[in-house]
């Protein structure tokens, strides 16, 4: 991760015969990259030597997703949001709703904050999640990073968690030494990642060296995880079946905050601006970082004509059971918050809350054969 | 540039850092809390001891090669070009091992990783190659058809007949390094050459942008065009990138000649025909490369090619010839013997199924082609696959009667 000295070599190309053929493509890179900004950005590089091309190869790659409408650029290192700003504000404007380059972000992490969430029907939500991404200041991102840089990372993160104690006392567990039987189980029980074949991530060179210096740690419980060195530099999830949403975000809020004193305290703190909140790999999760999201059993409601109105109007959207990529089982979705960036942690998670139960509720009044046209919500 | 993103280090700052090189992690990450290093110091933090791969679980070429001092020296040189040898060997750790065939491990970027990582590259090549050194050895080149004897198969079991090898143009990156621009620019030398073949010869180029779907898949069932990129030891080395930009096909009227633009190679060059006569593929083969070679020329380009390792191809394994001949053959009795493997051996050929490498036999037809890329020439090899062809006929006929077969001596490598 010296610098791009490959970069140099192409200068001396044309920006004419360099710039992408973007022409079938339908995703946030595609809209907004023209050839002034691609000529414009395509002689910078960061410090750590990520370039314009290294930002948008996935997207060029990868012309459009069957089901959502894809970034279409990475972040190699913490600098590429400022160095490739000309790109990236319009996409994360884009992305987040008309977010601009003077906008601040709030972050809120404090669980009490929370309203209700205790009491979401059991019978129909089956499971409760919240996750974030955190990166860690001083190495360069998974695109990117080195092998040396990676284990760097790993070898940091086990000694911090290897602190935590009580309800998040645990294990790690690195993805080289675990045996297939006991990876396919973590798989299963939605605790582990996939191993990488979403050409999203190949394409942007978030699979190289697999699976050196990955790995998972969670507490004993099995309620509180963290993924070392995929997509991010870690993913911090906390989850559990049924429907206590509350005690979810209780755990989420209350670990975050141990792991980031932790790191704090060996001089790496995490990446974060007042503008941009939490810097991660995908702009897509810049902010907050956050998806909290139930699996929830909706058969009717997913069938009725005004389904994905109303998902849009809460503020949410909806996955199938395997995350993304994946499509419903079932009935059953995994319903999330859509927002990102320009709201707090908090506000996120009650998004998710209220709108679960008012679909719990619209479900229960369609088994009765009942009509929910009263029901559906003003946009939020 | 970059340096308007570097700030400048305070010397305490650098003091400190310089005072910690060889301290565990977590000393050299107290340093990294101030994100403003400079790329160099930064280089000076990460020795290629801390970046050299696992390659514990690995069973490939680059794997059996690649020593950490190998790594110290070579990590931090640059081609002319500005490519690296993690960036060479990147397929090889992301792909520890193949089902089928022990893979090669590691792509050279441009002409000159050959000679910038040689250290690495030679010994790959001396084990991939039978023994074949660069440093001492030369390879013959020999395009001369004529030479070919017995060259027509039994067509009761031979079904088609084919010769391949690779091209690449000199003075442009390979596919796992190339920009865009410069993969244009293979296309547009390689296509505008194209244009002037005639005869026989003559043909059309198709864009893979602007093939339909319909098109493709014609293509691909009459084993004319190449995949889409999706196996691991492509898309790791690089080489799927920006697909399906400046990629194509050309081919000519017939059919029986093919060019593939911008896949594995600059160029992959195919002569190909229903039936067993290999003689009249070769042929054309040689007739079509020679007339291909000086279209180029005229216009101030040549193929790279040296008398060490004949002509340069982005995997290892096709340096030399870059040749691979080969039939689509029944062998129903043949195959179920339990012999047949080292007849293969010792008559240097290998099996694959009908789909091409990575794939398995259908039914009785397997795909028989050359080992050998390295150190003999394309005559030498193409008059090794005929005999080798009919003899394994032989041995299915023989079969088929109900007589006995015999395993024949190993053919003589040059390796001592």
């Amino acid at each position: 991760m010296a610098k791009n000295c490959h970069n140099d070599y192409k200068m001396k190309f044309a920006t004419d015969e360099e710039f992408p053929d973007l022409s079938l493509h339908n995703n946030h890179m595609a809209k907004v990259l023209t050839k002034d900004i691609y000529g414009k950005l395509r002689g910078k590089s960061t410090p750590s030597g990520f370039t314009v091309d290294d930002v948008i190869q996935t997207g060029v790659d990868n012309p459009g997703h069957p089901f959502i409408m894809t970034v279409g650029c990475v972040a190699g290192d913490e600098e590429s949001y400022e160095a490739f700003k000309e790109l990236l504000d319009p996409i994360i404007s884009d992305r987040h709703g008309g977010y601009k380059p003077t906008d601040k972000h709030k972050t809120d992490l404090n669980f009490e904050n929370l309203k209700g969430g205790d009491d979401l029907d059991p019978n129909y939500v089956l499971s409760s999640r919240v996750r974030t991404g955190r990166s860690i200041k001083g190495f360069t991102l998974p695109p990117h990073n080195s092998r040396g840089e990676r284990r760097g990372i790993e070898k940091l993160s086990i000694e911090a968690l290897a602190s935590l104690e009580g309800e998040f006392k645990g294990k790690y567990y690195p993805l080289s030494g675990m045996t297939d039987a006991e990876q396919e189980l973590l798989i299963a029980d939605h605790f582990l990642f996939d191993k990488p074949v979403s050409p999203l991530l190949t394409c942007a060179g978030m699979a190289r060296d697999w699976p050196d210096g990955r790995g998972i740690w969670h507490n004993d419980n099995k309620t509180f995880l963290v993924w070392v060195n995929e997509e991010d530099h870690l993913r911090v999830i906390s989850m559990q079946l049924g429907g206590n949403m509350k005690e979810v975000f209780r755990r989420f809020c209350v670990g975050l905050q141990k792991i980031e004193e932790i790191f704090k305290k060996h001089n790496h703190g995490f990446m974060w601006n007042e503008h941009l909140g939490y810097i991660l790999t995908c702009p897509s999760n810049l902010g907050t970082g956050l998806r909290g999201g139930v699996h929830v059993k909706l058969p009717k409601l997913s069938t009725h004509a005004k389904f994905e109105e109303i998902l849009t109007r809460l503020r949410l959207q909806k996955r199938g059971t395997g995350g993304v990529d994946t499509a419903s089982v079932g009935g059953v979705f995994d319903i999330s918050n859509a927002d990102r960036l320009g709201s707090s942690e908090v506000s996120q998670v009650q998004l998710v809350v209220d709108g679960v139960k008012l679909m719990v509720e619209m479900e229960k009044k369609l088994e009765k054969g009942e009509s929910i046209d009263g029901m559906i919500p003003a946009q939020k | 540039m970059a340096g308007s993103f570097t700030r400048m280090i305070s010397g305490r700052n650098r003091a400190v850092l310089l005072a910690s090189l060889g301290a565990g992690t977590m000393a050299t990450g107290f340093l990294l809390s101030d994100n403003s290093l400079a790329a160099e110091v930064r280089t000076k933090l990460y020795p290629p001891s801390s970046d050299f791969p696992d390659l514990r679980k690995h069973n490939n070429c680059m794997a059996k090669a690649l020593t950490p001092a190998i790594y110290g020296r070579l990590r931090d040189k640059l081609t002319p070009n500005n490519w690296t040898l993690d960036q060479c060997i990147q397929t090889g750790v992301d792909n520890p091992g193949h089902p089928f065939i022990k893979t090669v491990g590691c792509v050279a970027g441009d002409e000159e990783s050959y000679e910038v990582f040689a250290e690495l590259f030679d010994p790959i090549i001396k084990d991939r190659h039978n023994g074949y050194d660069p440093r001492t050895m030369t390879h013959p080149t020999d395009l001369d058809s004529s030479k070919i004897t017995n060259g027509v198969f039994d067509e009761n079991y031979v079904l088609s007949s084919r010769v391949r090898t690779g091209r690449s143009i000199r003075g442009l990156s390979l596919p796992p390094a190339c920009s865009r621009a410069e993969r244009r620019e293979v296309e547009r030398v390689v296509v505008m050459a194209l244009a002037g073949l005639k005869g026989d010869l003559a043909g059309r180029y198709y864009g893979l942008e602007d093939m339909t779907d319909k098109e493709q898949q014609q293509l691909i069932d009459d084993h004319f065009l190449f995949d889409k990129p999706v196996s691991p030891l492509l898309t790791c080395a690089f080489m799927a990138r920006d697909w399906p930009d400046a990629r194509g096909i050309w081919h000519n009227n017939e059919k029986t000649f093919l060019i593939w633009v911008n896949e594995e190679d600059h160029t992959r060059v195919i002569s190909m025909e229903k039936g067993g006569n290999m003689k009249r593929v070769f042929d054309r083969f040689c007739r079509g490369l020679k007339q291909v070679e000086q279209l180029i020329q005229e216009r101030g380009w040549e193929f790279m090619w040296n008398e060490r390792l004949g002509y340069i191809l982005t995997c290892p394994s096709n340096l030399g010839t870059g040749l691979r001949a080969g039939v689509h053959v029944r062998l129903p009795n043949l195959s179920q013997d339990k012999r047949f493997s080292k007849i293969l051996d010792n008559l240097r050929l290998q099996k694959r199924g009908t789909g091409g490498v990575d794939t398995a036999a259908t039914g009785d037809t397997f795909d028989i082609s050359n080992n050998d890329r390295l150190g003999k020439s394309e005559v030498e090899l193409v008059q090794m696959l005929v005999d080798g062809v009919n003899y394994l006929i032989e041995c299915e006929k023989k079969l088929e009667k109900g007589h006995d077969i015999k395993v024949p001596s190993p053919i003589t490598q040059f390796r001592k």
